[in-house]
């Protein structure tokens, strides 16, 4: 039974609880920001596995001269987490290691706050401070390739700055949120239904991941209890979303190596899944199956056809593998250490694929699913990130005949609280959501955190001292969302 | 009379034929995939449409940048009317020697990567430097193997080694013949961009060797490189089939008739190699940038034993 524990702390308190937290095997899966009647409250939600526990810490600073102690040399997506706030709501963190913008748009006038109630309408486009200060690499043959944000093919925005000698990366910078959104502050103010229809437009790849994360939030916000059987079906569309993006991206990869035509029969593979999604729910992407409290199916996935989808698929990954330039490929390229990858909080199958043991499904249950190993490779590199989704789609499919088969227990939810947490799995790693309810039962305020946000500075790391023609392929390997990191 | 009809002939089949040829491999690849394709005239409603458009340059570009396609369409021309593909007997027989074509046939590649680097862009600059690496690699590889065959003709002229090689067609029986052959069919590769080393089809700009030093171009100038670089892999082709294949070409003194049946025979040769390089290509992937070179230097290797082998086997 998950507990949350709730934890109202002065400021200066805050270094001293967070490192309490984090010795005992805490994560910070959450930094959230809000305006009260009188400061900015601030949120720190800690989570931690087995058994499952959350525990938040809460604050408030005043709105003359908003500041809170940093704890960046605690935790680096702290540090990450502690810029977001201070570029949307102007909260400084104190003797921040790293103080650069983050959100912030070089359009954005110094002093502007997007995400406060009085922001106003958003500022016209102009170039007040200048371009981002890069560092720059100098070096005999050293040079930049600029790359974006708008790219040759249809892919989301974003600007990388390579700093490279001949072939080999130097320094790798990706700036990111040019698709911010505010989807944050869509949500203040609206029902808790009409909520539901923009969680699920957080991340395009991810909409059920995200219906879920926001539904779980808010019924632990409102005590509603969800039935097993209820419970059990929306872990299956869960499944068919990790399948469907599993398999595409497996076969992306081939494509990025110019082995078409594994690319075309993952094609073939996608489309059967996306079919499936349709009869299962009515739409291919999942939208609109599941809401608070409930989940609406039409019917229910054959367990027969994805056992024979699985085959296909693994077949697939036979060949892939088997061919030697493919494997060259894949092989030592981009390795994101073990160190590296716990330090920078990487989540879902980036930290799989370096060895971290982390899984949202066993950590977090919503139900209990009895022994779930979660696929873990020690590699680190793009042929790990590849086998970890070639394992975890026949993990999937073994859990939907599971699930299907026999409904296990739900682990029980707690009575109303005003607030609520919810984690899921996503097929990208885990995705929290944090909801708070105002008096009259509308949205107050909504924190949405997808694993992208944890994973990004993990790219750079990676492909230190790899070639720039090999960086669509880590990408790809790495697979991050735009949507759902700039929000 | 039948040599400069020869000559028009073979310009008029590799300028409209090599469209098709594209689109050929292109519905051969998608077939393969379990695709529909686009159809053999996809090329050519390609062209058609970027000819259609303004032409635009980049702000900062130079004379170097707008006379790259002209150059890389020329020089193409050029070496149409030169190689033996439907003829021996061409009127430009005394230009027709097989240094002369690889050299113009560098000569386009330099003048697209010198625009690559008049646009002043990263990835002008990247592609530029990519294709003349793959270039300082491909161009020693095909002169070498060039030498190797006209040692046993004792020319370089192309017309007058295919004539001997048809004249005496046992001689292309020897290991001389095979190890230039391939060591050129991996060159033909390399320079016309396709896969293990370049991939016609990607849009990731940052993999790009021939694709990233024409990013800027558009409109007609675009139309004009997308043309030549078909008629250069027809080209390559061609040659090849030519080479070591010179069956049906037509030689001096054949009539209207010879000249129509060596006219389709290479129409026929070129489609076969195409297809088989299309078709091969389905089951390969692109490899390691860094892998390239071991590529050029493993054909370069096959070049010089043919060297070796012809100077030992005569």
């Amino acid at each position: 039974m998950s507990i949350r524990t709730v934890t109202e702390i002065r400021p200066r308190d805050l270094p001293g609880e967070a490192e309490r937290l984090l010795g005992d095997g805490y994560r910070l899966a959450l930094v959230s920001a809000h305006e009260q009647a009188r400061g900015f409250g601030l949120v720190y939600l800690f989570t931690a596995a087995d058994p499952d526990r959350r525990s938040e810490l809460r604050l408030l600073v005043p709105f003359e001269n908003p500041a809170v102690p940093s704890l960046a040399g605690l935790s680096f997506p702290a540090g990450r987490f502690e810029r977001e706030v201070r570029d949307l709501y102007g909260v400084t963190p104190l003797d921040h290691p790293l103080p650069r913008r983050l959100v912030r748009h070089h359009h954005w006038p110094r002093g502007w706050y997007p995400m406060r109630a009085d922001a106003g309408p958003p500022p016209s486009f102009g170039d007040p401070e200048g371009p981002f200060p890069f560092v720059t690499v100098a070096g005999p043959g050293a040079f930049e390739i600029p790359v974006g944000p708008v790219h040759a093919g249809l892919i989301e925005p974003g600007h990388f700055r390579f700093s490279v000698v001949g072939e080999s990366i130097i320094k790798l910078k990706a700036r990111l949120w040019f698709v911010h959104r505010g989807i944050e502050k869509l949500f203040r103010g609206r029902a808790v239904a009409d909520g539901l229809p923009l969680a699920e437009r957080v991340s395009g790849d991810t909409s059920l991941g995200h219906a879920l994360a926001y539904c779980l939030a808010v019924e632990e916000a409102l005590g509603v209890t969800v039935e097993p059987e209820a419970q059990a079906r929306r872990a299956v569309l869960l499944e068919l979303e990790r399948l469907y993006n599993h398999v595409t991206d497996l076969g992306a990869l081939c494509n990025d190596v110019a082995h078409s035509i594994l690319h075309a029969q993952a094609g073939r593979v996608r489309e059967r899944l996306l079919r499936i999604n349709a009869e299962v729910t009515g739409h291919r992407l999942l939208r609109e199956a599941v809401s608070v409290g409930e989940v609406k199916l039409r019917s229910l996935p054959d367990p027969a056809q994805l056992r024979e989808i699985g085959a296909d698929v693994a077949e697939i990954a036979a060949l892939a593998l088997g061919h030697k330039v493919v494997a060259d490929r894949f092989t030592g390229t981009a390795v994101l250490g073990a160190q590296a990858a716990k330090d920078l909080g990487t989540l879902g199958y980036v930290a799989r694929a370096s060895g971290l043991d982390v899984d949202a499904r066993r950590d977090h249950p919503t139900l209990d699913l009895g022994a779930f190993p979660p696929a873990v490779e020690s590699g680190g590199d793009v042929l790990a990130r590849f086998q970890v989704r070639v394992r975890e789609i026949a993990a999937s499919i073994e859990l939907i005949a599971r699930l299907l088969d026999r409904p296990p227990a739900t682990v029980p939810a707690t009575g109303p609280q005003g607030t609520g947490v919810g984690i899921v799995e996503g097929w990208r790693g885990t995705i929290v959501h944090r909801v708070e309810l105002g008096a009259d039962g509308t949205l107050a305020h909504v924190k949405i955190v997808d694993p992208s946000f944890f994973n990004w500075p993990a790219l750079p790391v990676a492909l230190r001292g790899a070639i720039v023609p090999d960086f669509p392929l880590v990408n790809k390997s790495f697979n991050l969302s735009y949507a759902g990191n700039d929000l | 009379m039948t040599g400069v009809a020869g000559v028009v002939l073979q310009v008029l089949l590799v300028a409209v034929g090599s469209p098709l040829l594209v689109g050929v491999m292109r519905q051969v690849r998608a077939r393969l995939e379990g695709r529909a394709g686009a159809g053999l005239w996809q090329p050519w409603r390609d062209l058609r449409k970027l000819m259609r458009k303004q032409a635009i340059t980049p702000a900062g570009t130079g004379w170097v940048f707008r006379a790259a396609p002209m150059v890389l369409a020329g020089t193409a021309l050029v070496v149409a009317a030169v190689v033996p593909l439907v003829t021996t007997e061409s009127p430009l027989d005394g230009v027709a020697d097989l240094f002369a074509v690889t050299a113009l046939l560098a000569l386009g590649s330099v003048a697209l990567a010198l625009a690559g680097l008049d646009t002043g862009t990263a990835f002008g600059g990247m592609g530029a430097s990519r294709e003349v690496t793959v270039l300082a690699l491909v161009e020693p590889t095909i002169l070498v193997s060039v030498f190797a065959l006209s040692i046993p003709a004792g020319s370089t002229n192309l017309g007058e080694l295919v004539a001997a090689a048809e004249a005496n067609w046992l001689s292309l029986l020897s290991p001389v013949t095979l190890l230039a052959a391939v060591a050129l069919a991996i060159v033909s590769i390399a320079e016309s961009g396709r896969i293990p080393v370049d991939n016609p089809a990607t849009h990731l700009e940052l993999t790009m060797i021939h694709e990233a030093m024409i990013l800027e171009y558009a409109g007609p100038d675009l139309a004009l490189i997308e043309w030549a670089s078909a008629m250069r892999l027809t080209l390559l082709l061609g040659l090849l089939a030519g080479l070591f294949a010179p069956w049906g070409i037509a030689t001096a003194g054949a009539g209207a008739l010879g000249l129509l049946v060596a006219a389709i025979v290479v129409v026929v040769k070129v489609t076969v190699l195409g297809v088989a390089l299309a078709a091969g290509e389905v089951f390969m992937a692109k490899l390691r940038l860094f892998r390239i070179p071991e590529l050029l230097a493993g054909s370069f290797l096959m070049a010089l034993l043919a060297v070796a082998a012809s100077y030992f086997l005569v």
